[in-house]
Order: structure tokens, then C-alpha cells, then sequence
């Protein structure tokens, strides 16, 4: 194992824990105001035991609200990295092992996809689908499947040509049989990897969202959320924005570290580079 | 041949800008929610709704919508803007001057810092500049563009207090635009004082947009020199008695270049994507702020026309960055 794998794994590993049992361990109900205590600093920054990271403007307490937040960022990152996988990879087996025409075409809907900026296209998307979290997670899937079907299928390209393939195709397995018993197994290790740098990515994207106010519904605790509200009282509160933004720095990096690190892990050839 | 590769190049873009058509005027049809009533004032009555449906050209099959749509966009009717009561094109055009140049000024940044710091790490291994600079790139790539923006804000515009935080020049030497780009009018009036509030004003957000894409150069000059310096030719070129900070500087970084333009060519459109959020938060006036305005009003006509210049943007860039490929690696131009 290596640095990249440990922390990665660790991290999402919190990340897991604290979104399964987050609400358990909200010492507040997350949306509950109390006008009488807006702005509490933590407790290293002289704030008391009740509020350990604080209160925002309407006097809401930040742990409670990060710890509801991380679920949200957890389901919208496992969420959208499965789905999008789940589209992606038939598309890029599809493509890869048909190659010729279909593969051309598939490829150019693929081109065409990427051309609009993906951040873009998350937010028309989420203007037109409306809020909620699992709008948010469609809209992810529709900008990201692209992301899996252009790298899965260069590696069936690749694979399509080895022996066994050839092989297999030689004794006349069904074309699905050999996709799916042939080809599939020999690019887990990939999309492994592909899903953990798309949670990386679908976190910043959902906190991107929720921070324009295109994200989860305003009831919801989100990182994104809180970061946007946070923003206003910047100079007297600086732990409504920064909290919540560690948690994210934390949530996007740890992830992308664990897509890092198994891929290092899967690919020898990496590993000596590095 | 070359020609033969630029046409068919140029044919991809065509049909590239016309799928784009195709999607954008299927997201705003086909997905839930219905358009007209998105647009409709809140609180609208049926038969007003039923006017925005004809007014907007949302009505009758997809095929002959799609048809009109079409046929508008190439006689550049991109309709009226319902919020600025203006031509939608013309609205987006006066804007797309500032976002250029706060992309292009990002991409410098991406690329030369990139490259630098990639070219440094590998001279001076085992030092703190190596550690600062991996710990850069694994951050810069992971944290997304608006994160670091409210960062940035916070270090120069709030506690440093050392740079201006929104806008793109002072009020003081605000003057009519010729060019478009805000640097080149103040070179051109010769005013250096003007020169550095632009400066100034375009180097926060300019950053923001940079730092994800000068992690990526980074950490692909970094590889590609790590794996270069084990190669026969820089053995002979030790061997010649040549300095190591020449070799790398003058042999080596010059190979890794090739790899680090296609790297620049496919993440120039992720880049411009990051203009929506880096130019609400530094009030910066181009069409990324005019995107999340666009939406606050609802304005459908705004937002197909932002979706498609940004798309147009993409397209170009990719096609330029092919055709200076094919010119920099004779192979590409025989393969196709």
C-alpha cells in the first residue's frame, strides 16, 4: 500500500462512518435557529463545549450542519460515480469492441457531450430539472458518463486485440458473452479507479451547485450551502465559510487520493514513475 | 495530405457545433419541466403561458421546433434576451471580450507555472521546493476552481488586504472600451497606473482559474522529465559533460512539451467552464456572470446563447489546438 492509498482510504472511510451515522451524532437538530446565539465562535476561538464549531448567522450549530452535510456529499458522490459508470461502460464496450461505424458515432455524441463546458451544463441542467438531491445526481450522471466511455473504451481497444480475447472470439462466444465474461473482468481494476476520482468530482461539483443555489433544496444542510451563507459574514465569522470548506478540501481530496493511489497500485508502470 | 487533415478537422468542428445544437435544444424540451412555464412570470394564467409557448417557438412537434431553431441560429438569430429587452448575441459578444481574456491570462498562468514548476521539483529533487510543489498538485487538482477563489479572497482580499477583489479596473480609471480587452486599452492609452489596477484586478480570479490546470502541466512535465532522465540520450548528453540544469532545461523539457500541449488542448474547455463561478464571485463582467444572472431571471433565450458561444469557444480552441499539433508532429498529419 502506499502514502496516496492510506490516506485516501482513510478519509473515505470517515467520510463513510460520519455520513451513516452523522445524524446519530448531531449534538442539534441541524435547522434548528436560535437567534440568541447567532455567530458563536468554536471552542479554540473562545465559543463554549455547546457549539464546538460554532453558530451560524441564524444561530444554527455547524457541527450538526457539516456532519448532515457530509451525507449529503457522500450519497451524491457514491450515487453519481455508480450511475455514471453504470452508463458509461456499456457505451465504452459498445464502442471499443464494435469499433467501425458505431464506434465513430458513439465517439462524435461523446465529443459533442464534452464540448459544452461541464460545469455549464450541470447547471443549465439542474435550472431546468429544478432542485433536490437527486436531481443534483441525474444531472452529475448526464454531464460525467462521458468521462467513463472515452477512457474505458480506449482500454477495450486495447484489450479487444490481446490472445484470449481472439481466443474467445475464435470459438464463437456470443460478442455480449465476450464483453461482458472477457472483457469486463480485465478493466475493473479501471473503473475502480474512474470512481473514485468521479466522487471527488461529483462532491465539488454538488458544493458547487448548492453554493449557486442550484443544489439540494435550502432545507437540506449542504457544504456548498453553508459556504454560500457563510461568504457574507466573512469578516465577522470567518468559521461559517471555512469550516465548512475544510470539510470539502478534506472530502475532494481524500477521494481523489484513493483514485490515485489504487491506480498506482493497479498499474506497476506507474508506480516505478513515481 | 495536410489539407486533407485540416478539412476533415474542420468538418469534425461543423458537426461538433451542430450536435451542440442538438443538445442544447433537447435539454431545454425533452428533460421535466416545462420551459414555458419556466419562463412565465410567477403567477401566470394558463393562456399566458400558452402565449410564451407560441411567442418562444415551443409549440408543435420537436421536429418542426427543432427546425425553426435551427434555421434562426444560422441567420445568427439567437432570439431576444427577455431581462436585457435586448438581441441575446449581441448582449453575449459585448461580454465575451473580459471572459477571453481572463481564460487567456489563466492559460499563460496554467502553462508557464506549470511547466516551471515542473522542470524545478525534478532540478532541485529532495528539497522543500519539490514537496511544496507536489503538495500543490495533488491539492490544485483535487480542490475545485470556486474553492480556490474564496481562498484567494480571503488570504489577498481580506487578510492580506493587498488586491483588489472584484471588478476589472478601478472606478478612477475607468474608461470606454475599445478593444474589448481591458489590458490592451490601457497599453494603449499608455497610462501605467491604469495598467497596474488591471493588473491587479485580473491576477485574484485569473489564478483561481489557473491553479487546476497548472497542477495537471505540472504533474505531467513532472512525470514525463522523471521518466526522460533514465533515457539514453541524457546518459550521452552527461557523458558530453553537460550540466545537469542544462540538460533539463534545454534537451528534456523540450520533448515533455509536446505531451503538455495536447494535455492544454483537451483541458482548455474544462478551464473555460470554470469562468461561470470564478466570474460571479470576483463580479468579473463577462458572460460566466452573466450565466448565473441569466438564470435569476429566467431568461431561456440568454442562457441557449451563453451555452452556445461557451460550446463555439471549445470547439475553436480544439480545432486550432489540432491544427497546431499536426504542425509541431509531422506523424499525426500522415496517420489521418
Amino acid at each position: 500500500m502506499n502514502g496516496k492509498l492510506w490516506a485516501g482510504s482513510a478519509i473515505a472511510l470517515l467520510l463513510l462512518l460520519v455520513a451513516l451515522a452523522g445524524p446519530r451524532l448531531a449534538p442539534h437538530d441541524p435547522n434548528r435557529q436560535d437567534l440568541a446565539s447567532v455567530r458563536q465562535p468554536p471552542v479554540w476561538a473562545g465559543g463554549a463545549w455547546r457549539h464546538p464549531l460554532g453558530t451560524d448567522s441564524l444561530g444554527r450549530d455547524i457541527l450538526s450542519r457539516l456532519l448532515w452535510g457530509a451525507r449529503v456529499a457522500v450519497v451524491v458522490a457514491v450515487a453519481s460515480a455508480a450511475i455514471s459508470a453504470l452508463v458509461g461502460v456499456p457505451v465504452a464496450l459498445v464502442a471499443g469492441y464494435a469499433r467501425g461505424r458505431v464506434d465513430t458515432v458513439l465517439m462524435r455524441v461523446v465529443d459533442v457531450w464534452m464540448s459544452i463546458p461541464a460545469v455549464l451544463l450541470a447547471i443549465v441542467l439542474m435550472a431546468v430539472l429544478g432542485l433536490g438531491l437527486w436531481k443534483v445526481v441525474l444531472a452529475i450522471v448526464i454531464v460525467d458518463w462521458t468521462r467513463f466511455a472515452r477512457v474505458i473504451r480506449g482500454e477495450v481497444l486495447a484489450l479487444r486485440e490481446k490472445e484470449f480475447v481472439e481466443a474467445a472470439r475464435a470459438i464463437g462466444l456470443h460478442p455480449l458473452r465476450v464483453m461482458v465474461e472477457e472483457l469486463l473482468p480485465n478493466l475493473v481494476p479501471l473503473i475502480i479507479v474512474l470512481v473514485s476520482l468521479e466522487m471527488a468530482i461529483a462532491v465539488g461539483v454538488e458544493a458547487l451547485l448548492s453554493f449557486v443555489g442550484l443544489g439540494v433544496q435550502a432545507a437540506t444542510p449542504s457544504w456548498g450551502a453553508m459556504i454560500a451563507e457563510g461568504r457574507g459574514y466573512l469578516m465577522v465569522s470567518w468559521w461559517g465559510m471555512g469550516v465548512p470548506m475544510l470539510a470539502l478540501i478534506v472530502a475532494v481530496v481524500g477521494f481523489n487520493l484513493l483514485g490515485e493511489g489504487l491506480r498506482e497500485r493497479f498499474d506497476p508502470r506507474l508506480r516505478m514513475a513515481a | 495530405m495536410s489539407v486533407r487533415f485540416l478539412l476533415s478537422r474542420l468538418l469534425l468542428a461543423v458537426l461538433s457545433l451542430w450536435g451542440v445544437s442538438v443538445l442544447v435544444f433537447a435539454i431545454l424540451r425533452i428533460l421535466p419541466g416545462d420551459p414555458a412555464v419556466l419562463m412565465a412570470p410567477v403567477g401566470s394564467t394558463v393562456q399566458d403561458i400558452e402565449r410564451v409557448r407560441r411567442e418562444f417557438g415551443l409549440s408543435g412537434s420537436w421536429w418542426a421546433q427543432y427546425g425553426a431553431f435551427f434555421l434562426s441560429l444560422c441567420r445568427g438569430n439567437f432570439g431576444r434576451s427577455l431581462w436585457l429587452q435586448q438581441d441575446a448575441l449581441r448582449v453575449i459578444l459585448e461580454r465575451l471580450p473580459a471572459t477571453l481574456e481572463l481564460a487567456v491570462t489563466a492559460l499563460v498562468l496554467a502553462t508557464g507555472g506549470g511547466v516551471l514548476l515542473g522542470a524545478c521539483s525534478v532540478w532541485r529533487r529532495r528539497s522543500w521546493l519539490e514537496s511544496g510543489a507536489v503538495t500543490l498538485g495533488t491539492l490544485g487538482i483535487a480542490v475545485p476552481n470556486f474553492v480556490w477563489g474564496l481562498l484567494l479572497i480571503v488570504l489577498f482580499g481580506a487578510i492580506l488586504q493587498l488586491l483588489p477583489i472584484s471588478g476589472r479596473i478601478a472606478p478612477e480609471y475607468e474608461a470606454a472600451e475599445v478593444t474589448g480587452s481591458a489590458v490592451v486599452d490601457v497599453l494603449l492609452r499608455r497610462d501605467p497606473a491604469a495598467l497596474g489596477s488591471v493588473l491587479a484586478h485580473l491576477i485574484l480570479p485569473a489564478s483561481a482559474l489557473a491553479l487546476p490546470l497548472l497542477a495537471a502541466v505540472f504533474r505531467t512535465i513532472r512525470s514525463d522529465l522523471l521518466g526522460a532522465l533514465g533515457e539514453e540520450y541524457v546518459v550521452t548528453e552527461r557523458m558530453k559533460g553537460l550540466g545537469e540544469a542544462r540538460i533539463l532545461f534545454w534537451r528534456v523539457l523540450r520533448n515533455a512539451l509536446i505531451p503538455t500541449a495536447t494535455l492544454i488542448g483537451v483541458q482548455f474547455g474544462f478551464l473555460i467552464g470554470g469562468t461561470v463561478l470564478i466570474e460571479t464571485i470576483f463580479a468579473w463582467p463577462g458572460i460566466g456572470q452573466l450565466t448565473l444572472q441569466a438564470f435569476q431571471y429566467r431568461d431561456f433565450p440568454l442562457i441557449q446563447g451563453i451555452v452556445l458561444v461557451y460550446a463555439v469557444t471549445v470547439i475553436l480552441s480544439n480545432l486550432a489546438v489540432d491544427v497546431a499539433y499536426s504542425f509541431l508532429n509531422p506523424r499525426v498529419r500522415l496517420v489521418s
